[in-house]
């Protein structure tokens, strides 16, 4: 960490220029991330963990939607080793995360790597990737990197913070439904994937299982709903390729069935 | 004490699955299926993680006129297709939320 706070302290104009602009970017994020944050807060006392314990939770573990999650498991009487567990399951997409710009940071001091892993939330990962994707020059991203991240964090702590306050001035607030804050952030960072048929088939049957498998335990339905989604998307983005070159390639065949049985075949072979 | 540890365990567990990948950075190369795949992971997992909250928020399947998610997240969607513009979703979602709850109530 030593490491990555010499580099901090050197900031050209460019440096800092990222930084803003990578604040700047977080802020639709952060407009959604303020009513989440007071609302786990206001939650922490009835559900059973201290206020120090809340505080704790967003400084170090600092990921919305699974410390929502542990307050609704501890609520119910559930262990510290099965809430460990669930965390563990609902933040595997991080690595997922991770592997999609693992490329964009093997350049960076471990240090630098470690600051931005603990800082890789749904949020900043959006507000990145999109920096990534829109953008060539990259060489001094990390620094929108890290403006992403430092917004976000001192903004969840703040909410945090500010929960907890008001969750003893206001104890009904907790039926406020301030919870849905975190369900439009999302559906708003899902819509501008929404873009090709593969992406829709993806995200409508894992949303589909999702609810179906709602009752399985430890969120297991939320994973067998990812996989399921990212397999289903994948498969048809294949299946519309070979498709795709098939008719490039002999526009006068249609039939297509035989083709989609042949793609599926040779699909599942990697 | 317990709490100690639950949070500990938490926060390792969120670190390590964020940060694996960044240490090992350059050591691993993935094959084109696998990163083609990735590109459904973040709209795949979050709507996973959304559609029960906004659909069943009282643990059963709700699209009657009384569950506000499900109607605010229907304005929220409309508004983001139209728009493309998430700081106008997000903020439409939530006015809307208010004004339906409110409504219902």
């Amino acid at each position: 960490m030593s490491n990555s706070l010499d580099q901090l302290s050197v900031t050209s104009p460019s440096n800092s220029a990222e930084f803003i602009q990578g604040a700047k970017a977080t802020i639709p994020m952060i407009v959604g991330a303020i009513p989440f944050g007071i609302i786990f807060g206001t939650l922490a006392e009835s559900s059973g963990l201290s206020i120090w314990g809340a505080m704790a939770m967003s400084l170090f573990v600092y990921a919305g939607s699974s410390q929502f999650i542990a307050l609704g498991l501890l609520a119910t009487g559930v262990g510290p080793v099965i809430i460990i567990a669930t965390t563990f399951v609902v933040n595997l997409r991080h690595l997922l995360y991770a592997t999609a710009l693992v490329d964009k940071v093997s350049h960076l001091s471990h240090g630098w790597r470690a600051l931005l892993a603990f800082g890789l939330t749904d949020e900043s990962f959006a507000v990145v990737n999109g920096r990534y994707l829109g953008r060539t020059d990259t060489n001094r991203a990390h620094w929108f990197f890290l403006g992403s991240i430092v917004a976000m964090y001192s903004n969840w702590q703040l909410c945090t913070w500010l929960g907890i306050g008001l969750g003893e001035l206001f104890p009904d607030m907790t039926n406020w439904g301030l919870d849905f804050a975190m369900s439009v952030t999302f559906l708003g960072i899902v819509i501008p994937y929404l873009r090709n048929q593969p992406m829709w088939l993806a995200v409508i049957s894992a949303a589909t299982f999702a609810i179906i498998l709602r009752d399985l335990p430890h969120q297991l339905g939320l994973v067998v709903a990812a996989l399921s989604g990212i397999c289903i998307g994948y498969a048809s983005q294949q299946v519309q390729l070979r498709m795709q070159l098939a008719k490039a390639a002999n526009p006068a065949t249609k039939s297509t069935g035989v083709k989609t049985t042949n793609t599926k075949a040779r699909s599942t072979k990697p | 004490m317990n709490e100690t540890m639950m949070i500990a365990g938490m926060a390792l567990v969120t670190f390590s699955l964020r940060y694996v990948m960044f240490a090992m950075a350059g050591r691993i190369r993935f094959p084109l299926w696998f990163k083609q795949a990735l590109g459904y992971v973040p709209p795949v997992v979050l709507s996973a993680i959304i559609a029960p909250l906004i659909l069943m928020p009282e643990g059963d399947l709700d699209l009657s006129l009384a569950n506000p998610y499900f109607w605010a997240a229907l304005v929220a969607a409309g508004v983001g297709f139209w728009r493309q513009h998430l700081l106008t979703t997000i903020v439409v979602g939530l006015v809307s939320f208010i004004l339906i709850k409110w409504m219902v109530s």
